[in-house]
This record gives C-alpha cells, sequence and structure tokens, in this order.
C-alpha cells in the first residue's frame, strides 16, 4: 500500500451548487405529483362507469369564484417572496396574509360544495364510484392546501414577531415553490373534474 | 490516528455511561450512525424474515404436510415478502447509502440531517407496527392477526368482505408509513448530492455510487408514492365504505394490480440500482483496473431507470389485457434487458486485463456476477408472454426473483459489508469465517433456487401451503428445503463473523483495500466531521492521483 | 390463425433449426419414459400448450446461448487474469473503456431482443386472437372460494369442479372455449398440458381456449391466491372421446335421480341449510353460493379435489369441512349420525 500524499489538488476557482432546500423542495413536488397523478388517473378511469347514483354533470357546479381566490394566491405570495428579497418586511407581510386569507377562502368554497353535495344531492364518498374518486381526488387537494395553509400561518406568526427578514427569503421562497405546486394541482384537478369529466 | 483526523481530548467512548451511549444514538443526526442503525435493524428483520422462510420450507418439504395451518402459512408468506422488500432490503440499502454517499463526494453530512433521522424512525416504526400485528385476535398460534393476502395484496381479497378484521390494514399502514420515511431519504439523497459535492467534483466526477444512488432515490420519488395512493384509496373503500376496486360498483380489481406495480415493478430495480452500486465500487478495487465504460454505466443505469417504469404489466399478463398490450409490455421488459445486460459486460471488462485479488468481498461479487446473469436470463424467459402464461404464478417465478434477490441482491451486500465493514468499524471481518460463510451460501442457495424452477416448470402455482402427491413436486422440494438450511447457517456464521471481528477482529487502517476514493481517505471508522478539511477532486480517483501522482487519472479524463 | 392447428413452423432460421431439433428430442424422451408430473408444461396436448413449449423451448436455446458465452468469458476472466504472487505492487494497465466494444454488446442484444420479439408477438396473437370455429363447445367458468362452477349454457349443463370437454381432431377442430368470470376474489384457470393460465377476475370476464388432442384426465389447480384454501382448489380435465363427451351431456341433462328408499336422507337433505346453498335439478333445492349436486356422484372428487369421492370422504365433509379442507367456507352442518347417514346415502344416489 502506497502512502497517500497530503496535498490535494487546486480547488475550482468557483464552486456553486444548487440550494439544497429548492432542490428538496422539487423532489417533494415530484412525489406529490406522482401521488395526484395516480388518483386522477383513477378518475379518468372510472368517468361513466358509476352504475347508479347521481351523475357529475347532475350535480357538479363550476367553483370560478373559488378558483381565482386561489390562482391569485400564487400571485400575492410571489408579490410576497419578491418584497422580502428587497427587505420590505412591511410589503411582505401584507402579501402574505392576503395569500392565507385566499387560500382560506377557497377551502372555505370547498366545505361549501361539498356542503352542498352531501346534503342537497345525496353524494357522498361511498355512494358511487363518481364519489368515491371525486371527494377522494379533491380531498386529497384539500388536505395539501391545509397543510401549505399551516405553514403559512407559522411563516406568518414568525413575521409578526418580528423574526422574518432578507435572510430568510430564501426559506420564504422554497415555501412559497410549494404553494404554487398546489395551485397548478387545482389546475390540473380542475379541468379534470368539472372540463373532462363532464 | 490517521493525519486526516483531529484529536478532541477528553472524549473517550470507553468511559461514557451506556445510557449516554443509548441516548447518542437514539438522537442522532449523524448520516453514520443512521446508516449503521438502518443497517443492525434491516439485519434483525432479515433473521425474522428468514425465519418466516424456514417454516415456508419445512411445510413444503413434502406433499400434504402438516406442520402448519393453512392459516398460519398464508400468513407467514405475506410476512416474508413484506418484511424483505420493506423492512430489510430497503432499510439496508438506505443505511450504506446514508453512510457512504457524503463520505464518497467528500461531505460532513446529509443535506438534511433531522430529515434523516425522522426518515429512520418512521420507517422503523413501519416495521414494528406490521410485527405488533401478530400480538392481535388469537395471539401468536394462530399468527395473530397479521396479514396474509399476500405481499400484493390483491383486490379484492383485501376488501372488508374477504379480510375481515384489522390484519389486511396492518400491512397497508405499516408499509404507508414506511413508504413516507422513504420518500424523506430519497429527498435527502437527491439534495446531498446534487448540492453537497466537495469542489472539483462535477458531476461526472462522481463516484458511480453517488451515481446510482441518485438515480435509485429519483425514481423512488416517482414509485412509492402510486403505492401510497393506491393504500390509501384500499383503506377509503375499507373504512369509508368507497368503491375505488369494489366490483359490485363497477370499481375494478385489475385497477390495483396496474397501481400496484407501477409501484411494484420499478421497485425491485430500485432494490439492485444501488447493488449495481457496490459492484462497481469492488470489482475495480479488486481487479486492480478502473471501471470500465463509466459514462455507459451512467447512461445505462439511467437508461433502465426510465425504461423499468414502462414494464409493469409483465406482472399481469395472465390479467386478460389483448394481445397488443401483451406485447407491448414483452417488448419493453425485454428491452430493460439490454442495459442491464450492458452493465454486466461492462463489469466483465473492468475485470479483463487486471489483476484479480480473491478476497471475500471480490468472491461476492463473481456470485453475484453469475447469479445476476442466470436470473437476467430467466427474467427474459418471464418477459415472453406465452411463457409467462405458463410459468407466471409459479414457482419459477419464485425461483427467478429469489435468483435476482438473493444471489443478486443479497450476495452484493455480502460484498459491501465485507469492503466497507472496516470502514465502519476500524476492524477487519476475518477472511476464514467469511470464505466458509461465501461457500456454504453458494451452496445452499444454489441447491434451493436452482431447483426451486423445476416444479414450476412441472406445474406447481405460488401461495399454496400444500400439495398433491404425485405431480412430481415432493423430492423437488425437499431438496430445496435442505439448501434453506444450508443457507441459514451461512447467515448465522455471517452474524457471528460480524460480533465477533467488531472485539477481536485485525485493526483496519485507513485504506486495507488501497482504493481509490474519497472515503478511504479518511480515518476507520471516521470522525464525526468525516474530513478534517473538505476535500478537492480532480479526477473519478482522487486517491489514485495522490497514490500516483506519475500517472494521475485527470490526465486522462 | 384457426384454432386447432398445430404451430410448428415460424421460419427458417439455423437457431430456429436447432430449437426445433431439441423440441423434437425431448417430445421423444417425454413419450417414452415415464411421466415427470402430469402437469408438465413440456408435455403439451392442445394447440396452446403446444405453441407455448414451442416457443418456450426456442427462448430456452437463445437464452442458453447467452449464458454459455457471458458464463465462459466469466470463467476465462478470473482464471486468466488472476494476481499471481510476482504481481504485487504493479498495477495493470488502467484501461477506461472502448467505443466499439460498447456498441458492439449493445447493438447484439437489441438483435437479440428483436428477433425474440417477433417470434413471441406471433404466438400472442396465434392464441389470443384465434377465431372460434361454428362447433366449438362453450363452457362458462366461475370461479369461487374455492371451487369452480362450470355451465354449457347452450346445453344446459351445471356442474362442479371436473371439467369435461372432447376431444379435438386437428382436420375438423372442435375446441372448447372458456369463458371465465368470477363470483369474489380473482382467481387462475390453470392446467398446465392443456394451456397457458388465465385469471378469472370479478367484472373482468376473459376468454380462454384449449383444443385437446388426445383423450385422458389432465389435471391444474388455481394459480391466483383467492383465500385460505387457495391450495386445494383443484382442476380435473376430462377430455373424452365424442361419443363419452356426447353421453356424458345427456347424462348431466337429466334432472336428478329420484330414489324412492332414500326419501328419509333426501328429507334431511331438504329441510336443513344444504338447500341455501346446493342445487339440485327437479327438486326444490335451488341454493347457488356452493357445488351444483345433481349429478355428484359423476365426479372422482369432492372439495374441488381435496378428497376422494367416496362414502366415507362424503360423510367427513358433511361432519366437519375442516377436516379435509380447513378454511372452506362450508359449515359443519351438525348433524346426528343417524341424520348424516341418511344424507351420505341420499347423496350417494346423485349419480
Amino acid at each position: 500500500m502506497s502512502a497517500i500524499a497530503n496535498s490535494f489538488p487546486q480547488a475550482p476557482a468557483t464552486w456553486k451548487l444548487p440550494d439544497h432546500g429548492k432542490v428538496a423542495m422539487v423532489g417533494l413536488i415530484i412525489a406529490e405529483s406522482a401521488i395526484f397523478t395516480i388518483f386522477v388517473v383513477a378518475y379518468l378511469f372510472y368517468v361513466g362507469k358509476s352504475l347508479s347514483g347521481p351523475t357529475p354533470r347532475e350535480v357538479l357546479e363550476t367553483p370560478i369564484f373559488y378558483t381565482i381566490c386561489l390562482l391569485s394566491s400564487s400571485l400575492t405570495i410571489h408579490l410576497a417572496v419578491k418584497s422580502l428579497a428587497r427587505d420590505r418586511v412591511g410589503g411582505f407581510l401584507a402579501f402574505w396574509l392576503l395569500t392565507i386569507v385566499l387560500g382560506g377562502s377557497f377551502l372555505y368554497g370547498t366545505a361549501q360544495e361539498w356542503h352542498r353535495l352531501i346534503y342537497q344531492h345525496g353524494l357522498t364518498i361511498s355512494t358511487n364510484l363518481f364519489g368515491t374518486t371525486y371527494y377522494s381526488l379533491v380531498g386529497l387537494h384539500a388536505f395539501h392546501v391545509t397543510a401549505g395553509l399551516v405553514m403559512l400561518l407559522i411563516g406568518a406568526i414568525f413575521a409578526l414577531v418580528g423574526r422574518v427578514r432578507v435572510e430568510q427569503s430564501r426559506r420564504v421562497e422554497v415555501l412559497s415553490m410549494y404553494w404554487h405546486f398546489v395551485d397548478v394541482v387545482w389546475v390540473v384537478v380542475f379541468t379534470v373534474v368539472y372540463v373532462l369529466g363532464r | 490516528m490517521s493525519s486526516n483526523a483531529i484529536t478532541i481530548p477528553g472524549a473517550q467512548i470507553g468511559e461514557k455511561p451506556w445510557v449516554d451511549t443509548l441516548h447518542g444514538w437514539l438522537t442522532t443526526v449523524d448520516h453514520k450512525r443512521l446508516g449503521i442503525l438502518y443497517i443492525v435493524y434491516a439485519l434483525f428483520f432479515l433473521v425474522i424474515g428468514g425465519v418466516e422462510a424456514v417454516i415456508i420450507r419445512i411445510q413444503l418439504m413434502h406433499a400434504h404436510n402438516d406442520f402448519v395451518s393453512p392459516q398460519v402459512f398464508n400468513r407467514m408468506f405475506t410476512m416474508h415478502g413484506t418484511t424483505m422488500i420493506f423492512f430489510v432490503a430497503m432499510p439496508i440499502l438506505f443505511g450504506f447509502a446514508n453512510y457512504l454517499v457524503p463520505l464518497m463526494i467528500g461531505a460532513r453530512d446529509m443535506a438534511f440531517p433531522r430529515l434523516n433521522a425522522f426518515s429512520f424512525w418512521l420507517s422503523a416504526l413501519g416495521g414494528f407496527l406490521l410485527y405488533f400485528s401478530f400480538l392481535g385476535a388469537n395471539g401468536l398460534y394462530g399468527a395473530g392477526n397479521a396479514p396474509d393476502v399476500g405481499w400484493w395484496a390483491y383486490a379484492p381479497l383485501t376488501a372488508r368482505a374477504f379480510s375481515p378484521g384489522n390484519s389486511s390494514d396492518y400491512w397497508t399502514l405499516a408499509v404507508l408509513v414506511s413508504g413516507f420515511g422513504s420518500i424523506g431519504t430519497a429527498i435527502n439523497i437527491i439534495a446531498t448530492i446534487l448540492c453537497l459535492r466537495c469542489p472539483g467534483m462535477k458531476l461526472s466526477r462522481m463516484p458511480l455510487l453517488a451515481w446510482l444512488n441518485l438515480v435509485m432515490a429519483g425514481m423512488a420519488l416517482i414509485t412509492i408514492t402510486p403505492l401510497s395512493a393506491a393504500q390509501i384509496m384500499l383503506l377509503v373503500d375499507r373504512y369509508l365504505g368507497g368503491h375505488f376496486f369494489d366490483a359490485q360498483a363497477g370499481g375494478s380489481a385489475v385497477l390495483w394490480m396496474h397501481f400496484f406495480w407501477i409501484f411494484g415493478h420499478p421497485e425491485v430495480y430500485i432494490l439492485i440500482i444501488p447493488c449495481f452500486a457496490f459492484m462497481s465500487e469492488i470489482i475495480p478495487v479488486f481487479s486492480r483496473k478502473p471501471i470500465f465504460g463509466y459514462p455507459v454505466m451512467v447512461a445505462a443505469t439511467v437508461c433502465i431507470a426510465f425504461v423499468s417504469m414502462s414494464v409493469w404489466a409483465h406482472h399481469m399478463f395472465t390479467v386478460g389485457m389483448n394481445s397488443y398490450a401483451n406485447s407491448f409490455f414483452t417488448i419493453t421488459t425485454m428491452a430493460v434487458g439490454v442495459p442491464t445486460g450492458i452493465k454486466i459486460f461492462n463489469w466483465l471488462g473492468t475485470m479483463w486485463g487486471g489483476k484479480i485479488q480473491f478476497k471475500v468481498p471480490m468472491l461476492f461479487c463473481i456470485g453475484f456476477l453469475f447469479q445476476f446473469l442466470i436470473a437476467g436470463l430467466t427474467g427474459i424467459m418471464l418477459a415472453c408472454a406465452p411463457f409467462d402464461w405458463q410459468l407466471g404464478l409459479s414457482y419459477f417465478v419464485v425461483a427467478h426473483f429469489h435468483y435476482v434477490i438473493v444471489g443478486g441482491i443479497l450476495f452484493a451486500l455480502f460484498a459491501a459489508f465485507y469492503y466497507w465493514y472496516p470502514k465502519m468499524t476500524g476492524r477487519m471481518l476475518s477472511e476464514r469465517l467469511g470464505r466458509w460463510h461465501f461457500w456454504l451460501f453458494l451452496i445452499g442457495f444454489h441447491l434451493t433456487f436452482d431447483l426451486m424452477h423445476l416444479p414450476g416448470l412441472l406445474g406447481m402455482p405460488r401461495r399454496i401451503y400444500t400439495y398433491e402427491p404425485g405431480r412430481g413436486w415432493d423430492t423437488l422440494n425437499l431438496l430445496v428445503t435442505i439448501g434453506t438450511f444450508i443457507q441459514a447457517i451461512a447467515i448465522l456464521l455471517f452474524v457471528a463473523n460480524l460480533v465477533t471481528s467488531y472485539f477481536k477482529g485485525d485493526k483496519a487502517s485507513n485504506d486495507p483495500w488501497d482504493a481509490w476514493t474519497l472515503e478511504w481517505s479518511t480515518s476507520s471508522p471516521p470522525p464525526a466531521y468525516n474530513f478534517a478539511s473538505i476535500p478537492v477532486v480532480a479526477s473519478r480517483r482522487p486517491l489514485w492521483d495522490l497514490k500516483h501522482p506519475e500517472d494521475p487519472d485527470s490526465r486522462y479524463e | 390463425m384457426q384454432a386447432g392447428q398445430p404451430t410448428n413452423s415460424f421460419g427458417r432460421g439455423p437457431l430456429l433449426v436447432i430449437g426445433s431439433l431439441i423440441w423434437r428430442v425431448s417430445t421423444a424422451v417425454a413419450a417414452t419414459t415415464s411421466p415427470l408430473s402430469p402437469t408438465n408444461i413440456f408435455a403439451p396436448a392442445s394447440t396452446p400448450a403446444n405453441s407455448i413449449a414451442y416457443l418456450s423451448v426456442f427462448v430456452l436455446a437463445i437464452t442458453g446461448i447467452i449464458f454459455v458465452v457471458v458464463f465462459t468469458l466469466l470463467v476465462y476472466a478470473i482464471i486468466k487474469f488472476r494476481a499471481r504472487v510476482f504481481d504485487a505492487g504493479r498495477e495493470p494497465a488502467q484501461v477506461y473503456g472502448s467505443t466499439q466494444i460498447e456498441l458492439a454488446w449493445t447493438i447484439i442484444p437489441i438483435l437479440i431482443v428483436i428477433v425474440l420479439f417477433l417470434a413471441t408477438a406471433r404466438v400472442i396473437h396465434a392464441v389470443q386472437d384465434a377465431p372460434e370455429p361454428a362447433n366449438a363447445v362453450e363452457v362458462t367458468a366461475i370461479g369461487h372460494q374455492y371451487w369452480w362452477e362450470f355451465r354449457y349454457p347452450k346445453m344446459g349443463v351445471v356442474t362442479a369442479n371436473e371439467l369435461h370437454i372432447p376431444v379435438s381432431d386437428p382436420v375438423n377442430p372442435s375446441p372448447t372455449f372458456l369463458n371465465l368470470l368470477s363470483a369474489d376474489t380473482d382467481h387462475s384457470f390453470w392446467v398446465p398440458e392443456l394451456a397457458g393460465k388465465t385469471d378469472l377476475i370479478p367484472g373482468h370476464p376473459n376468454r380462454m381456449w384449449m383444443d385437446p388432442q388426445r383423450t385422458g384426465i389432465f389435471l391444474g389447480q388455481c394459480a391466483q391466491y383467492c383465500g385460505v384454501q387457495h391450495a386445494k382448489m383443484l382442476l380435473r380435465v376430462s377430455v373424452d372421446s365424442p361419443e363419452d363427451f356426447a353421453a356424458w351431456v345427456r347424462s348431466q341433462q337429466q334432472p336428478a335421480v329420484q330414489d324412492a328408499s332414500v326419501a328419509a336422507g333426501r328429507r334431511v337433505f331438504e329441510t336443513t341449510a344444504c338447500i341455501n346453498c346446493h342445487a339440485v335439478a327437479g327438486t326444490n333445492a335451488n341454493g347457488r353460493f356452493g357445488p351444483d349436486l345433481t349429478h355428484l356422484m359423476s365426479r372422482a372428487t369432492i372439495a374441488s379435489g381435496a378428497a376422494q369421492n367416496t362414502p366415507e370422504k362424503l360423510r367427513l365433509w358433511i361432519q366437519d369441512p375442516n377436516k379435509i379442507k380447513p378454511g372452506s367456507l362450508m359449515p359443519a352442518m351438525q348433524l346426528s349420525d343417524a341424520d348424516l347417514d341418511a344424507v351420505v346415502s341420499y347423496l350417494e344416489t346423485l349419480r
């Protein structure tokens, strides 16, 4: 065995690797996309195959207003991140809270729709294939919105006690990536359920 | 002590009370300790899964045997399969990845140490949850409430109507929970490799182990979640009255199969790719040559990853898909054999013209090459849909996949153990015991799994707790069982080796094998911070360059 | 590809000649020596099984050649390039790779895959897309936990566990086409010497065919794990001459034998829970959960092959099915000894 010389080669002039927070969030988004894909596939596979019970055409109402709420929350969170990057904490906080409000209204809209479907039309998860796939897919998305809102609320609390400054802009950006993902998933779910599925 | 470590005064391990040591291990976020925790956890379940296999084999030793009841037998093969895949193979490979990847890329730890610990404990919880099922219902005699639906858990057998009670829920939840842990580890591996490489280590200079674990982790992200999705759907069916797989309401049992195998097939590539990584690190060192065709090895692995996502329905050839679908999956499955074969040829090319040293790690590598070749060829046979219409769901398939998992994955793991144990513990494993382990295991393995192909050709289906005499299966099954005992003895020798060498093995230097990757530049075992100063590299084999300054790799890359 | 024509020509390549040679030798050997097994996939007696067996030998030949080549190279490498004592300290030439070699061992496997695929695709289509001739026998097979229901819809025959089909003359084929359904979980119909297996999946009807070219008894069993007694869901296929088949059908079409001497047993049968699950044609027993018992005595086995059809075994089965097939879905009938004997003597008359 030869003795190892103690000198490593010269380091390269610049050595810049991607930010690990962003890479991890991209990884999480990829994994979550796979889980949503399977639920979407199940939804599309079972379109029109329910043997009984209410059909999508009979009971679904397109949630335009709440969709606009959710999609504009992507804009507001983007503005929040940009504000923080320029160390404008006030602007950041305003847009961040607005994002939470918009996300919260979306969840309220989903709850309202489900209430109407269950009590007015008798459509539950066990009614028929449409019920099972609809509540599962929309429910999975709503769960992810809820998880996102919890994280946004934690961020808001830290911001309100003054702990969020330009140094945290990277972390806030990673969170916003998750929020954008949740919005993109809604575009897909919306298309599948309210456009294609009818 | 090597010149690469900084001595910290006062940190003498022998002086700490055992409670502190235990606390240190339970709260660790150090990738090396977590790696060892994963590995020890997996070895524990390997023994348990092995006991389940022995029970299965004793029951099948001759026709109409009554060693165990059908209920117990069905729980045994379900638990054996689930344990071996989810609580042995996955954790042990994640353990080695955890330990080796940061060291080999010159990093101090994984990108997210606390996520690392969380993922381990989540996966570990899954294993304990699964085995807790034995304590339910009738208790241990009836094998309790352990799941008995097979590790595939096909619908509608898992529906409430056909699986009352909670046994299949244990399966679902245990695997679901450990799946989330696996996703956490996969994200961690990707972030580590992409973001924490030491200066100079471009992706094209990474050790193949890092490359292959990167591919494996990427696959894990899109492979494990389909199973999680299917399991959530199953829970919806069982608990919320859903109809995903309920034929009475128009649901489809075949949909479960598709979802399961979209996970299940790439999963086996997730298991074998890290083993390819071990081969690609160990064979060069004991052939004294660099890996033959590094770029092709990377390309072939990426190719395997993509193509393997398109072959899943070769597990469903008998389900009644139309002839076009069957033909499609035949050709994709055969196609995935091409990059896999290329890898075998490259390892052969590495050995060719070398100076092969037959140390114990290399013995296991050679066993791997022969056995993986055969396993791949029986895979080509199964890829041929009509041949699969006879061989599918028979003992031929059982023989094929055990050939890959035991003859391939386990042999590769043994090689990895003998190769990296000195780095992890600072002691060499006994070469003598290692040779006994190798030869005994080789004989037992071939006795069992070579012969196991034959009952399949003679019509013996899977998952049967007994069989009729006069089918020509009796003698073959008896010999298969005898091989199991030989393998069990070999495993016991291996465990004995692991334990006794820890206390009495020869002390290992930094670099006992005269190898070339970064983990051999630090002490055995490495200090908590891995490297005194972060290394800088200029080639794929930084230590070769240091040992051979007159002829460094950096001149040729 | 017409059903009934054995597939035995694919092309003219030398490999196929070798494959066909191996085929002829092994079938000759199989024909002269005592059978290794009654469920040997290489002892086909029907066109689908025959096509598969021939293709399999071809695949085995090709993979065998690959194995021999690579194995030889590996052994050669291990012997020729092992380190010798005088090698210590000197490293061999550090070769990084070779584009030509990589191309060679990429292109050749791709060509092999193409050849294998073309041969395979032909058999897939031949077996799966075979048209049904006019005089094919139609059988509906319904899988249950843990027995087989067989119905011949055009002939009005309902039976269980033992299938009778006519032998098929290659000149004028009369294959049997099976419609495969399931009443509960997934099953798989596998009689290796007659055809490859096809699954029975609830809500997903499947179709398969076989045209046995010799008479005899062919064995098989369920091949898809369906629950506790998956292992004892055996299959028994009796391939009959055309005359024997016609005779069998005629006798199966009759209602149950009415024998006054076993009236007591018949009363026990019809007043206990038996009729909830079982049917006996021509009586008021009309249950469909368990096998049809109208011609129980025409079968060689009971409990889907788990026991021989003898009075002792039948008595034991009714007294406590778990003694023969633990976990089967037939409950122990809790009959007194006298009632049990009466029922058994009644069932013994159901020829």
